[in-house]
């Protein structure tokens, strides 16, 4: 524990307060690795400082002098002792370093899925996140709201992946390795967040044009604040009278093609869900803030924030644009 | 050239006193030849061509990422500089320059006039070159993802799906395609041509216990060429039949497997790591022995080392693939095979540590390119252990951090050697020696460009940054070790163009060399500089692996000890 908070303090120093470094692990499989990467660092920098310091030492010992007399040094072709030892030493290390990873592969990818986990289906797409809770009937979009798990009694979140379209990876560095999403394959793997709180991550795989602007936000909520979201995200969406003529216009042009707002004829799947749009506090897959501009902005051309987005430009005149805008604000 | 109609002394006149003609002449004389020696420095010239575009498209992509959420280049354009940079240096730079060394320095290691075959040798050279037009050709006529673009941008490891039409609508990835794939076809050539002089051709007295170590290393090399290129031809044409023919390996869509092409990606992926870093080995252990005035130390071992990882490489290329979910026993298997390749690679580090131990160490411009080597593959191959480790690289894998480290191993330690060669063999091949003075330039601002670069880089992927972004958000604490990162790319430019001008001035004016001015002890020193046609006017004959320390040392030969 001592040695962690040391390190975590380093750390701190050397690179400021960063939000996705794998040195501030906040999950137990980011722990094992830290964990395990600390060993990895001593046994890895120890070698280099022997062979290094070797090296150095012989390089300065066994320099060419002025005044050197031309004579050829004595030629050693081998020694098999020598050669013997350092074939050994290397083969022992190699032995150790395995049974060390093989147990925290297998203690994070073997592990028993506890009773009590809470099951996201995660599917990557070009260029955002669908994140479904098929026991709680909850579909939403790029941030994901997972309970805090106490280490007594974990309540961790699984995530059981698939892609859409082209290989993505999530990867939300403070709670867990990354595990690739692959079309046509299901990865599943499990984040256990042990303080509230927002983590970052994103895409690792390069998925296209806006893999870099393919963001993750992980919110940890506590129990109560995750229930109430939870209650708040399975009711249909909210209409709301001075809203009626954006929908109008929401519900006669090409969105309803690709989003779906639960409770209306709008039921695409190509597109992130928007039924709740307005409670999430980013848009575009975590690139812009969820602000009324900014949403009016992406509607009117996706492209000036994230060129190669596969929303087209609506095209919308600036009457309809404002109508739709303010529609999709009211969806709390 | 004997091969060519000798030309009548009266139209040879004639031709010399047009100048244009005299030109055309020359070209005629390069473009037929099949002297092993002139395809070598027709491989090295065009790798320096690609090596110099390639390496602008990486000024390019630091120059983008220098700030966060910079406009430098749009997002389809980042795409196609990374995958065109990838590309081009790994089968356009690497390759041809690394076998433009075998091609010249082989036959005349061995003590032989020229390749097994030196027409196949040709077609290699040509069919390679033909690849790597081809895939810059796609500037002018293809079009990418969404049709955006012009050249490939599905990245140089061209995941599937998105290589599928769906995906990659124009023509651009069959650029990529057909470049890789004629590239693939030259390097069997080349490989099938040194694995056979090697056999074949050694000069009397040659047994493979007396070949120079740099024969051995790309005598192996070349073996794993056949094992690693040919899956990657073969899904080449499977991606190709994918997209033309209505195939569906790789087709997801049509219940096709994403997984399958990683893995024949990586099956030639691993290995080609390997297949680039043997010959730099090769150099070093011809180098660092001549320069420290000893012996290789353990030659048997370093045979022993290179055999050993020839066919371990083979055995590791899922540790590219920790993260697709191949489960927790694949994981340790992949955890296991690819720390054990470390063991022969510790060898040989021990052994050239062992050979500079007690010798007499000249720091020629070419040694300090070596003793950069020795350290920075020391480096890499540590910061390999880590990615080694699955958990360890669940959090790594697909970060800055494996840019940098693959960049130690392919900047740090093969091209430093490659420069420790240029330096080295120069003279050879020009009759010139390279200017020291301006060696120890290119050597020194390199070296600080690359440590500026390289060394900051593992930083940021620790840092929760993704390989392969455009740009990043300023919020995550990544802005100054990009920084960093980019300047140092500066100073690495800055070198290389040192190195361009320092090779063209020492062509022309540079101290003249002699067939030995190293004090060497290998074949290729025996004869002039630059070399005749055919080498060798009478075959030698060798005793031991030295066969110019024991004429130099008649006292007490090698032979006496082996």
């Amino acid at each position: 524990m001592l040695i962690r908070t040391t390190i975590s303090a380093i750390h701190i120093l050397a690179f400021g307060l960063v939000p996705t470094s794998i040195f501030s692990p906040a999950g137990t499989p980011a722990h094992s690795i830290f964990d395990l990467s600390m060993f990895v660092f001593a046994i890895t920098g120890t070698i280099f400082l022997v062979v290094a310091g070797l090296l150095l030492y012989a390089l300065i010992r066994y320099r060419n002098q002025p005044g050197h007399t031309g004579r050829e040094p004595t030629q050693i072709y081998g020694s098999n002792q020598i050669e013997v030892s350092w074939t050994v030493i290397p083969i022992l290390i190699v032995v150790v370093l395995f049974l060390t990873s093989a147990r925290v592969i297998f203690t994070t990818q073997a592990a028993p899925k506890p009773k009590k986990a809470l099951d996201v289906v995660v599917i990557g797409h070009q260029f955002w996140w669908e994140f479904r809770y098929p026991k709680l009937g909850i579909v939403t979009a790029n941030e994901l709201h997972v309970p805090v798990s106490d280490p007594l009694h974990p309540t961790p979140t699984y995530l059981t992946m698939s892609s859409a379209d082209t290989d993505h990876s999530f990867w939300v560095p403070r709670l867990a390795g990354k595990t690739d999403v692959i079309p046509n394959k299901v990865n599943v793997m499990w984040i256990d967040p042990a303080t509230p709180g927002l983590y970052l991550g994103q895409c690792a795989q390069y998925c296209g044009t806006q893999h870099a602007l393919m963001l993750i936000r992980v919110y940890a909520d506590s129990p109560s604040d995750f229930a109430a979201w939870v209650a708040r995200q399975k009711m249909p969406a909210v209409e709301s009278a001075d809203a009626a003529e954006g929908e109008a216009v929401f519900q006669r042009n090409a969105c309803i093609n690709c989003h779906t707002v639960a409770g209306t004829v709008a039921t695409g799947r190509f597109g992130p869900d928007l039924t709740h749009l307005a409670s999430r506090d980013t848009i575009a897959s975590g690139a812009l803030p969820n602000t009324e501009e900014n949403l009016r902005g992406w509607v009117d051309n996706p492209d000036h924030y994230k060129p190669g987005a596969l929303m087209p430009p609506m095209h919308l005149n600036q009457h309809d644009l404002d109508a739709v805008t303010k529609y999709l604000t009211t969806l709390r | 050239m004997a091969t060519q109609t000798p030309v009548s002394p009266v139209a040879d006149r004639t031709t010399a006193l047009r100048p244009s003609g005299r030109m055309l002449e020359v070209l005629h004389e390069w473009v037929t030849t099949v002297d092993h020696k002139k395809i070598g420095l027709m491989y090295i010239a065009y790798a320096l061509v690609f090596m110099l575009i390639a390496g602008v498209q990486a000024l390019l992509m630091r120059i983008q990422l220098a700030v966060p959420n910079n406009h430098f280049v749009s997002p389809q354009e980042f795409n196609r500089l990374f995958t065109m940079h990838g590309t081009t240096m790994v089968f356009f730079v690497g390759m041809p320059i690394l076998f433009g060394f075998g091609n010249y320095l082989v036959p005349l290691m061995i003590g032989a006039r020229d390749m097994a075959f030196p027409r196949l040798n040709a077609f290699s050279f040509w069919i390679a070159g033909f690849g790597g037009l081809l895939l810059y050709f796609s500037y002018f006529a293809g079009s990418g993802l969404y049709a955006a673009g012009t050249a490939p941008d599905v990245g140089w490891f061209a995941y599937a799906p998105l290589t599928a039409r769906a995906f990659s609508p124009g023509h651009s990835t069959d650029y990529w395609t057909l470049g890789v794939l004629l590239s693939g076809i030259g390097t069997i050539g080349t490989a099938l041509n040194i694995v056979t002089t090697t056999i074949c051709m050694r000069c009397p007295g040659m047994k493979m216990s007396r070949m120079p170590l740099l024969v051995w290393l790309y005598f192996v090399t070349c073996c794993m060429v056949f094992v690693a290129v040919s899956p990657l031809t073969a899904a080449q044409i499977m991606l190709m039949i994918d997209r033309y023919l209505g195939g569906h390996f790789f087709d997801t869509q049509a219940g096709g497997s994403a997984v399958l092409w990683m893995h024949f990606f990586w099956i030639f992926g691993h290995p080609e790591v390997y297949i680039l870093v043997l010959p730099a080995f090769g150099f070093a252990n011809e180098i660092i022995p001549v320069f420290s005035r000893k012996a290789i130390f353990g030659y048997p071992a370093m045979v022993g080392a290179t055999v050993g990882i020839g066919f371990i490489s083979l055995s590791v290329w899922a540790h590219h693939m920790f993260s697709v979910g191949l489960g927790p026993g694949a994981n340790a298997f992949f955890t296991f095979a690819t720390m054990v390749i470390s063991v022969p690679t510790g060898i040989k580090i021990f052994n050239w540590l062992a050979t500079l131990w007690g010798g007499n160490i000249h720091f020629t411009t070419s040694m300090m390119f070596a003793v950069g080597f020795l350290f920075q593959f020391l480096i890499a191959g540590l910061t390999g252990i880590m990615l080694s480790v699955a958990p360890f690289d669940w959090q790594l894998t697909g970060s800055y951090f494996v840019v940098a480290h693959f960049h130690y191993v392919l900047v740090g330690a093969i091209l430093f050697m490659i420069f420790s060669a240029f330096y080295y063999w120069f003279p050879k091949m020009s009759g010139r020696v390279l200017v020291e003075k301006l060696g120890k330039w290119h050597f020194w601002l390199f070296l600080i460009g690359f440590h500026l670069t390289f060394d900051f880089m593992h930083i940021p992927g620790m840092l929760g940054m993704p390989r392969r972004i455009y740009t990043y958000e300023a919020d995550r604490g990544w802005a100054m070790w990009n920084m960093i990162i980019s300047s140092g790319a500066v100073l690495q430019a800055i070198a290389i163009l040192i190195f361009v001008y320092n090779m063209v001035w020492s062509y022309f004016k540079g101290p003249v060399a002699g067939p030995d001015p190293w004090d060497a002890w290998t074949l290729e020193w025996t004869t002039t500089s630059p070399p005749p046609a055919y080498n060798f006017a009478v075959l030698p004959t060798v005793e031991s692996r030295r066969p110019l320390w024991d004429l130099k040392h008649p006292e007490d030969p090698d032979s006496n000890y082996e």
